[in-house]
Order: C-alpha cells, then sequence, then structure tokens
C-alpha cells in the first residue's frame, strides 16, 4: 500500500524559496515514512502554474481539468504539506484561493504539515496565526511543529542546522500521524445516497 | 423529445452600445421571445423566479397566464420555481390555476434558488435549503392528489381539512421537475417519487454531471418507476448560432467577456471546451447537443438558455429562427434515430390523463 502525500507550494518566482522548502518537508518525511515501512509517492502541486485557473474558479464556480486533476491529488492523499510565503502578515492570497475553492470537508482529518517562508524572521508566528487556524477550521489535523523558513536559514551559520532540526521534528511528528492511521479518501455522496425515507423523516414530526 | 427554451430574466446592459432596457422592455421581450420559440416550433418555454435585481421574474405564474393566452401549443414551465420559500400551498394553487388556463400546456422544475438571501426574505433559513424542498414538496405532492388534506411538518402552519383550489385539471397534477446542479439529496428525491430530474450543465463540465444522473437513474430504478433508462432527464444548454461560426464568435464575445455569471474569467474558447456553451454555426450547435446523448444517454427535454448577457431582442428572435429552421429539426431527427422504443418522452397533461384513465380502467 502506498502511501501519498500532495505537497502544495505557492512560491511565485522560479526557482522559489518555498518551494525550496516544500522539497525539504518532503524529502524528510518521504524518509521517515520508509523507515515506518511504507512506500511513499509524492505529489507536487505548485499554484504558480494553476494561477489563472484558480482565479477562474472563482468566476464559474468550477476548476478547468489540470487544476482539477491538482486538487484530486490533494484531497485523496494521505498527508499535505503546504507551504507559502509570507505576504501583509498571512499566506498568500494564491495559497488561500487553492483552499477556498476545495469543496467543504474535503480535508476534514487529513493530517497537514505547514510550512512557510519570508523575508525575515519576524514573520514567523504568521504560521501559528494564520496558517493554523485554516487548517483548524477546514478541520486537518496539522501537526504541532510547523517550519517557517526567513532568508537567513538558507546560509548563515549555525541558522541552517537550526532548519534541518525544526524540519526533522516537523516531518517526524508528520508521519507518526500518517502511519497511525489508516488511509481513507472522503465519502462520496454520489455513491451512496441517502434514502429519501431518512430525508424525510428527519423533517416531519410523525 | 421536447426542445426548448429558458430564461433567467436578467436585466442587463448590452456591453456593446451600453443600453439597458427597462423592466418593463425585458418583461415584454421575454412574451415576445417566448410567442415566438411557438412560433418556430419549440416545445417548451420555461422561466426563472427572482426576487432582486436585476431580475424581473418574481411572478412566473403571471407571466405564464399571460403567455398561455397569447399562444396555443407551447408547453409552459419554470426554470426553476423555489420550492423552499414559496408556500407549498400557493404553488399547488398558482399552478393549477395556470393548468386550467392553459388547457393543460403546464409543467413545473423545482428548485432552491441561487441567492441566499432570499431565504431571509421570505423568513426562512438557508440552512434549511434541503430540509425545505424535502417538506415542502412532500406537502405540495400531496395537495395535488388528496382533495381534503391534514398536515404537519416542521416548516408550515398545519393544515386541517384544507383543500387547495382549483384541483388541477382533470385531476392530473403537473408534471415535476426537480433542478439541481449538485446536490444528490435532490436526485434522491426526484428518484424517489418518480418525477423528472433536471440537470441545468450549462456552467459546470461534463463528468459532475455523469455521476448526478447516473444517482437518479440508478434510484429511480430502486424505487421501481421503470429502468433506469426510462428515467425522465432534462438537460441545460447554451448556444448563440449565426450561420457562419466565425460570425458567431465575433458577435457573442463581448456578450461572453462581460456577461454577470462567468465574464471576466476564462475565455470563451476555453468555456466552450469545458462547458456545453457552444458559439458557431447550426452545424456545431447540433453537432455539440448530439454528443448530450453520449453522456447522459437518451433523454426527454433539451433546454437552451438564448437571452442573457445583453443581448438585444432582436438578436435573440434571430437565434430563434436559426434554432427552429436549421438546428431542432435535425436534431429531431438524429435523437429519433437509435432511441430504444422502451424510452419514454417527457410526460404531458394529454399522456398522464391516458395513463390515469388506463389505470382506472384496468383497476
Amino acid at each position: 500500500m502506498t502511501t501519498r502525500i500532495a505537497v502544495v507550494s505557492a512560491g511565485l518566482s522560479q526557482p522559489s524559496s518555498t518551494r525550496l522548502l516544500a522539497d525539504r518537508l518532503a524529502t524528510a518525511t518521504a524518509r521517515e515514512l520508509r523507515a515506518g515501512g511504507a512506500e511513499v509517492e509524492l505529489d507536487f502541486v505548485d499554484l504558480r502554474d494553476h494561477a489563472r485557473e484558480l482565479a477562474d474558479n472563482l468566476i464559474t464556480g468550477f476548476p478547468a481539468p489540470s487544476l482539477r486533476s491538482a486538487i484530486d491529488q490533494v484531497v485523496t492523499a494521505d498527508g499535505l504539506i503546504a507551504v507559502t510565503p509570507i505576504f501583509s502578515a498571512s499566506y498568500s492570497g494564491l495559497f488561500k484561493t487553492f483552499f477556498d475553492v476545495l469543496e467543504p470537508d474535503s480535508l476534514a482529518g487529513k493530517p497537514v504539515l505547514a510550512g512557510a517562508t519570508g523575508g525575515t524572521e519576524r514573520h514567523s508566528l504568521a504560521l501559528e496565526h494564520a496558517v493554523r487556524p485554516l487548517f483548524a477550521y477546514l478541520r486537518s489535523i496539522v501537526v504541532p511543529t510547523a517550519v517557517y523558513a526567513a532568508s537567513s536559514d538558507w546560509g548563515a551559520h549555525g541558522a541552517d542546522q537550526a532548519l534541518n532540526n525544526r524540519i526533522d521534528r516537523a516531518a517526524s511528528e508528520f508521519a507518526t500521524q500518517i502511519l497511525g492511521r489508516p488511509s481513507a479518501g472522503p465519502a462520496d455522496p454520489y455513491d451512496e445516497p441517502t434514502p429519501f425515507a431518512d430525508l424525510l423523516a428527519a423533517n416531519l414530526p410523525r | 423529445m421536447q426542445f426548448g427554451i429558458f430564461t433567467v430574466g436578467d436585466v442587463t446592459t448590452d456591453p456593446t452600445n451600453g443600453r439597458t432596457p427597462t423592466e418593463a422592455e425585458r418583461i415584454k421581450a421575454m412574451v415576445a421571445i417566448a410567442q415566438k420559440a411557438e412560433e418556430v416550433g419549440l416545445d417548451v418555454f420555461a422561466m426563472g423566479e427572482h426576487h432582486n435585481p436585476p431580475f424581473v421574474p418574481s411572478s412566473p405564474t403571471t407571466m405564464l397566464g399571460y403567455i398561455a393566452g397569447r399562444t396555443d401549443k407551447i408547453l409552459l414551465s419554470t426554470s426553476t420555481t423555489l420550492i423552499t420559500t414559496n408556500d407549498p400551498v400557493k404553488i399547488a394553487e398558482d399552478f393549477a390555476m395556470l393548468q386550467h388556463l392553459a388547457d393543460g400546456r403546464v409543467d413545473l422544475m423545482l428548485g432552491r434558488g441561487n441567492t441566499g438571501p432570499v431565504y431571509p426574505w421570505f423568513g426562512k433559513d438557508i440552512r434549511d435549503g434541503i430540509p425545505l424542498a424535502i417538506e415542502n414538496y412532500h406537502l405540495l405532492h400531496r395537495l395535488w392528489r388528496e382533495d381534503v388534506v391534514d398536515w404537519e411538518g416542521k416548516f408550515r402552519t398545519p393544515l386541517q381539512s384544507f383543500t387547495s383550489t382549483p384541483r388541477p385539471l382533470d385531476d392530473v397534477p403537473p408534471f415535476v421537475w426537480h433542478g439541481s446542479i449538485r446536490s444528490p439529496e435532490i436526485a434522491e428525491q426526484a428518484a424517489y417519487y418518480g418525477d423528472g430530474f433536471f440537470a441545468n450543465h450549462i456552467f459546470w463540465p461534463t463528468d459532475h454531471f455523469q455521476r448526478l444522473i447516473e444517482l437518479y437513474r440508478r434510484r429511480y430504478e430502486h424505487y421501481g418507476h421503470g429502468s433506469a433508462d426510462q428515467a425522465i432527464v432534462g438537460l441545460g444548454g447554451q448556444v448563440f448560432v449565426r450561420k457562419n461560426s466565425q460570425d458567431a464568435i465575433r458577435e457573442f464575445r463581448p456578450y461572453f467577456d462581460n456577461a454577470p455569471v462567468y465574464g471576466h474569467g476564462p475565455s470563451l474558447e476555453e468555456f466552450t471546451e469545458q462547458t456545453p456553451l457552444t458559439v458557431g454555426s447550426p452545424e456545431q450547435v447540433i453537432e455539440k447537443t448530439l454528443t448530450f446523448r453520449e453522456h447522459f444517454g437518451d433523454y426527454q427535454r433539451q433546454l437552451f438558455l438564448v437571452d442573457h448577457a445583453g443581448l438585444p431582442l432582436k438578436t435573440v428572435l434571430e437565434q430563434l429562427d436559426l434554432l427552429g429552421e436549421e438546428v431542432i429539426p435535425v436534431l429531431r431527427k438524429e435523437f429519433a434515430a437509435g432511441r430504444p422504443a422502451h424510452v419514454p418522452d417527457a410526460p404531458t397533461h394529454a399522456s398522464l390523463l391516458a395513463a390515469e384513465t388506463t389505470t382506472e380502467v384496468t383497476a
């Protein structure tokens, strides 16, 4: 049984430090999962590739084909790594838009590892004050360690190891969460409709 | 197979000249469109119900009653009648009255509405959308079939010994379609009663609606109304047609780009590829519409949207001429070819009356 991890990155530049952090989180997670005996598949979703489709989806109410396959990868994954740049004290608009167009409940119960990048360390708590509540609202299970990487983390003496330590700790928590649960996709109401007698009984007093 | 048009009744500025019709002009235009639909040989004219600008049709049975007096053959319907916020007693009465005036040329499509505030405007709660649709229709269904009704539900004042008047024409209730774009509960409801299911798939990709219609068909069979391929399915469609494909695209593009629903989003080309919208020649409309049968099976009713987004009346009437002369006759022929004999047509007053008479004789 393969464990599938979706890796959503909202980085805008190419190459992107947000995608770089996503890669590091994904690699560490795969290592932990394999150590736990799982076969691992990583599906990367770069939201930049779907920017126009996301705007269109807001207007039309449905995803264009390539956005839809990205959404399917995310909602059917066993776990989600979600990484955003911090803009104006919060996740980026592109990042939020992706989660805005998902069907309600489609991330409920899903383990999530959250990450963010920014120019300075001053924005790091945006992860706790913005990203974590977003996934709490979506009823996902966000692991305790969220990973923030500032520009200085990518090169400064000593700091790099601190980033690695945070990534490893987060990946370990995330893998434990995933390995400890049965994999289950969202229930499909089109396959198993509520029988009409139940719909009616919910209403009528007798 | 029935072919017709359905209108939202929007008052929209024509983006090519900045002109906005008055409500009076739009209302009269809708009447003209309905009359033209009959003249060019369409089977159905359906109109929406809205209670907020920029839409005019708040009183569909008033308008349909007037149209009934000015037409002879065309079947009058709705798209949709709000089963959530209207009193089911008033729906029962309004449509029975319309049936009598129109000599039975009436059916209706029930829906839940497309704007959140309509619920509180009528004293309802949007979170009760599905329960309202379930309970209200359960009552409506009884009011048309039982002369004296005792009723107690969650949402409405109880009824004791109530008779809705007038009784349905010939004691045959109007045929009911249930419209939904995403709710499996509504497909289940339509299947339970053996009513029609209308999937207005014009803004969404095909495979979503395949699942919804497949669900309806499967449950229709489950509830013993016939085999899955005998379930009564209606589909939307959206076309802009000119003799020459390039002319159609050039003329429609500004309307598309500024359309209230999807304007300023995807390109016309993307939207055409992803949804049933066809902008092109009669042949292209025919070709695209015929694909609906491949996706959804043989079905009973095809309604086209032709009069929205600020298109002037003259253009809409030209659309209807082209549909009537070049598109519908071919579609009728093509859809009839290869259609299994056991797949029924959509019920009409005449067919329901005949069925009822047969049942009585047999019983």
